[in-house]
C-alpha cells in the first residue's frame, strides 16, 4: 500500500517552472529514492511533501486519503542543508523542535533521554551546540528528525558531513527504522548507497519526471547484452570462431586456467544460449550478464 | 496557537537569558540615574568650600555693596595697591581678585579677576550681574529715585498658562514640562524600534544563516516563526522597558541617599528638573546658582503640573503607538534579515527603515517648538513617522479626530506590511547564495501562497 503520493505535481515560481507534471508514489514500509541532478527539482518537491511550500496544481494522498496540515507531525525531515541554532544548548534545543513536531514536553524529554542512552552522548545534554564536532552536530540533527517517530521521515543526502564509520552507523539506523515500519524517502547523489538501500526510485531532470519503478526492473531494463565471462581454455574462440556475435570488451588473463573476459553479445541471445555456443569451446568457472549500476542509468537517462 | 507560543517563548526566554540584556538592564538604569544626580551632586560639591574674593575698587563705589553669597565671600582692601596684592597673592588665601578700574560719571568701568584658577561660569555671571545691577541702581539715584520708589515698581509677573478643554474645563499646563514628557516618549520609542527592530532583523538573519529555518518551517508556517520572533522580541523590549523604569527609580533613591542625603529631593521632581534645566536657554544659570532654593521651588511647582496631564491618554497612546510602530518596523527589519544572507547585504535594504525613523526624529524635534505646524501635522498621521511624532504633540492636546486618524491608518499599514513581509520572508529565508535585488524581492511579492 502507498504511504505516499504526489500525482501531476505543478509548480512556477514567477516564470519558472521548478515542477513540471511530477508524480511519485511511496510504498509503505519502503526506501523510496528520489533522485536527479542538481536543480532538477528535488528540493522543491521536497519542500511541497513537508508543507513548507504548496503545488500549484496537482494532488497529495497520504495513507490514501488527501494530504492534510497536520499530517506534518507525521514527518520528519533531514535537510541537505542542516543546522541548529548555535548559542542553544542540545536538550533544550531538540526539546524545542520536538514540541514543535506535536510532541508534549514530557514526551520529548523521555524519548531524547533513550536517544541519547543509545548513541551514549549523555554528556552532551547541556552543552551548547557550538561546542559540539561538526560529526556531533549532525547525530544531534538526525536525533531531532525522529524524535517524534515520524512515519515518514525524508533524508536529503544524509551522509554528507560524515566519516566512513558514521555513515555506516547511520545506515544501519536508516534500516533500523524502515524495519520498525517506517517509509522513508531518501533524495541523494550517491547512487552507491542508493543501489544499497532503496527499492524503488524516481529520476527528476529539468523539473520533469523522466524515470520511475523497482529499481531491479529499471537496472535490468538499462541492460546492453555485456557479460563477464571467467574460464579456462582458449580465449582464440571469441574473435575467431564467434566473432560475428561477441565482441569482447576487455580481457584479464591471469593465467591458463584463470582468464576473465568482458564482452558485448552481438545477437539476439538469450542466457542459455549464450552458454550452450560456449561450453563445448572453454570450461566456464562463472558467468554472469553485466547489470548496469544505477551510475550508469543516471548518467544514461540524464544525458539523452 | 500552541506553535506560536513555543516559538515567543523560546525567543523571549533565550535573549532574557542573555548576559547582553542583563548587563543592558542593569547598566541603563545606572547611568540613567547618574546622569540625573551627579550633576547636582557636582554642582552642590563644588559649592561647598567658600571662596574669599579680594576686592580692590579704585572707583570707590561698590564699598560694602557686594553681597556675599551662599559660597561668595567678599572682602574689600583699601590699603593696598593691586601690584603688591598679586605678588602676595600665593600666601593671602584669597580664590581670587576682584578689580575694579576707576570710573568718572557713570562711564563702564574696567573689572578684572585674578585668579590662579579659571573662575567658574557662575562666579563670574555673579560678579556681572551684582556690579551691573549696583551701577543701575546708582544711575537711578542720581537723577532722583530712591528705594521706596524702586520697591514700589518692582513687579514680578508669573504667566499662567491655561488651556480651555471641551466643556468648560479650565486646566493649568506648564510648557516646559510638556515639551519634556513628550520628548522623552517620542525618543524611547524611536531608541526602541531601533534596539530592538534590528534584534529581530539579527534573528531572522541567524536562522537563515545556520539554515535551522528549513527545519523550523517544516514544522510550522512560515508566518508563525516570523511573527513569533517578532511578538518574542516585542516582549523583550517591553520587560526591558518595565525593568529601566523600576530600576532607574530604584538607582535614583540608593545615589541620592547615599551621595547626598540632606538633600533629598523626590526623584520624580529630578527627572522633570533635568529636562527642564537642559531646554533653557544657557543665559539662565546665574539664577539657578544664585537662588537655588527659589528654583527649586519652581521645580517642584512644574512637576505638580504633571497632574493636569491626561496621563491616561498619555499612557495609553504612548502603549499604542510602541506597540504600532514596533509592528510596522519589526515586520520591514524581518524582511530585511530575510533577503539578507551576510552583515554586508543589509546594508542597502536598511536605508529605507533608517530614513523615515531619522526623519521622524527632526520633525519631533521641530514638532516640540511648534506642534501645530503643518509639518508636524503630517508626519503624526503619516504612519511610518506617527509613532514617534505624534508621541511629541499629544502632550500639547491633539484633537481626537487626529489621534484616531493617525492610529487607524497605522494600525491599516502594519497590517499590509506584516502581511508583505510575510510574503517576503517565506521565500527570502530559503534563498541562500544568492545576491538579492530590489526586482527580485518585487517578485517574490507576487508569488502565490
Amino acid at each position: 500500500m502507498e504511504l505516499f503520493v504526489a500525482q501531476n505535481i505543478v509548480k512556477q515560481y514567477y516564470k519558472y517552472t521548478a515542477l513540471d507534471n511530477v508524480s511519485i508514489s511511496v510504498k509503505e514500509g519502503s526506501i523510496f529514492g528520489l533522485l536527479g541532478p542538481n536543480g532538477a527539482g528535488k528540493t522543491t518537491l521536497i519542500r511541497i511533501i513537508n508543507q513548507i511550500t504548496a503545488p500549484d496544481s496537482g494532488q497529495l494522498f497520504f495513507k490514501g486519503r488527501k494530504f492534510e496540515p497536520d499530517d506534518i507531525y507525521k514527518i520528519g525531515y533531514l535537510p541537505e542543508e542542516r543546522g541548529l541554532y548555535r548559542k542553544m544548548k542540545v536538550g533544550e534545543q531538540v526539546i524545542y523542535l520536538a514540541q514543535l513536531k506535536g510532541l508534549s514536553k514530557h514526551d520529548a524529554v523521555k524519548r531524547l533521554k533513550y536517544w541519547f542512552e543509545k548513541f551514549e552522548i549523555f554528556g552532551w545534554w547541556d552543552k551548547k551546540v557550538e561546542e559540539l564536532s561538526k560529526g556531533m552536530q549532525q547525530k544531534i540533527q538526525f536525533i531531532t528528525t525522529i524524535i517524534h517517530e515520524p512515519e515518514l521521515i525524508i533524508f536529503d543526502e544524509p551522509f554528507s558531513g560524515f566519516d566512513p564509520i558514521n555513515v555506516d552507523l547511520l545506515k544501519n539506523e536508516i534500516l533500523n527504522l524502515k524495519q520498525k515500519g517506517s517509509t522513508i524517502i531518501f533524495s541523494t547523489h550517491n547512487m552507491d548507497s542508493v543501489e544499497e538501500l532503496c527499492s524503488h526510485i524516481t529520476l527528476i531532470n529539468k523539473s520533469k519526471n523522466i524515470l520511475s519503478g523497482e529499481i531491479n526492473e529499471i537496472r535490468n531494463h538499462f541492460k546492453t547484452g555485456i557479460y563477464r565471462i571467467t574460464f579456462s581454455g582458449d580465449e582464440n574462440v571469441f574473435n575467431s570462431k564467434f566473432k560475428d556475435i561477441f565482441e569482447i570488451i576487455d580481457m584479464d588473463i591471469k593465467n591458463f586456467n584463470h582468464k576473465t573476459i568482458k564482452m558485448h553479445v552481438k545477437t539476439q541471445l538469450n542466457n542459455n544460449q549464450i552458454l550452450s555456443l560456449l561450453l563445448p569451446e572453454v570450461s566456464i568457472i562463472s558467468f554472469e550478464e553485466v547489470v548496469p549500476s544505477m551510475t550508469d542509468v543516471f548518467i544514461k537517462v540524464v544525458k539523452n | 496557537m500552541r506553535k506560536i507560543a513555543l516559538i515567543i517563548s523560546r525567543e523571549y526566554l533565550s535573549r532574557i537569558k542573555k548576559k547582553s540584556f542583563i548587563i543592558m538592564t542593569i547598566l541603563g538604569p545606572v547611568l540613567f540615574a547618574a546622569m540625573m544626580v551627579l550633576p547636582t551632586y557636582f554642582a552642590n560639591m563644588e559649592d561647598k568650600d567658600v571662596k574669599t574674593i579680594a576686592v580692590i575698587d579704585s572707583s570707590k563705589l561698590f564699598k560694602d555693596k557686594i553681597p556675599n553669597s551662599e559660597y561668595l565671600k567678599f572682602v574689600y582692601l583699601e590699603n593696598i595697591s593691586l601690584e603688591t596684592l598679586k605678588k602676595n597673592f600665593d600666601n593671602s588665601g584669597f580664590y581670587g581678585i576682584l578689580y575694579i578700574t576707576h570710573m568718572v560719571g557713570f562711564s563702564q568701568p574696567q573689572v578684572h579677576i585674578y585668579s590662579k584658577k579659571q573662575p567658574t561660569m557662575a562666579i563670574k555671571m555673579y560678579i556681572q550681574s551684582v556690579l551691573e545691577k549696583e551701577i543701575e541702581k546708582q544711575k537711578l539715584y542720581a537723577s532722583g529715585i530712591n528705594d521706596n520708589i524702586l520697591n514700589a515698581i518692582k513687579t514680578n509677573i508669573k504667566v499662567i498658562i491655561i488651556k480651555l478643554e471641551d466643556g468648560g474645563v479650565e486646566k493649568r499646563t506648564n510648557t516646559g514640562l510638556i515639551m519634556a514628557v513628550g520628548y522623552i516618549c517620542g525618543f524611547l520609542i524611536y531608541f526602541f524600534i531601533f534596539l530592538f527592530g534590528s534584534q529581530v532583523m539579527r534573528g531572522v538573519m541567524e536562522e537563515k544563516g545556520n539554515r535551522i529555518v528549513e527545519v523550523i518551517i517544516s514544522s510550522v508556517k512560515p508566518f508563525q516563526l516570523m511573527m513569533g520572533k517578532i511578538i518574542g522580541v516585542g516582549l523583550v523590549a517591553l520587560t526591558q522597558f518595565a525593568l529601566w523604569i523600576l530600576l532607574t527609580f530604584v538607582f535614583l533613591n540608593i545615589f541620592q541617599t547615599s551621595l547626598m542625603p540632606q538633600h533629598k529631593v523626590a526623584s520624580s521632581d529630578q527627572i522633570v528638573s533635568q529636562d527642564l534645566f537642559t531646554s533653557k536657554p544657557l543665559n539662565q544659570p546665574i539664577a539657578e546658582t544664585s537662588d537655588s532654593n527659589k528654583i527649586t521651588s519652581e521645580l517642584t511647582e512644574s512637576f505638580s503640573y504633571l497632574k493636569y496631564i491626561n496621563f491616561g491618554v498619555l499612557i495609553f497612546s504612548f502603549l499604542f503607538y510602541f506597540i504600532g510602530g514596533y509592528l510596522l518596523y519589526g515586520s520591514l527589519f524581518a524582511i530585511v534579515g530575510a533577503v539578507s544572507d551576510h552583515d554586508t547585504d543589509t546594508q542597502q535594504f536598511m536605508l529605507p527603515i533608517t530614513v523615515p525613523l531619522i526623519l521622524a526624529i527632526f520633525v519631533m524635534v521641530g514638532a516640540m517648538q511648534n506642534p501645530e505646524s503643518s509639518v508636524a501635522f503630517w508626519f503624526s498621521i503619516i504612519p511610518f513617522t506617527s509613532p514617534i511624532v505624534m508621541m511629541v504633540r499629544i502632550p500639547f492636546g491633539v484633537p481626537y479626530w487626529q489621534i484616531y486618524l493617525s492610529m487607524a491608518l497605522l494600525v491599516i499599514t502594519f497590517i499590509g506590511t506584516v502581511w508583505m513581509s510575510a510574503q517576503i520572508y517565506r521565500t527570502g529565508i530559503l534563498m541562500y547564495g544568492k545576491k538579492i535585488t530590489y526586482r527580485e524581492v518585487w517578485k517574490w511579492l507576487k508569488y502565490k501562497s
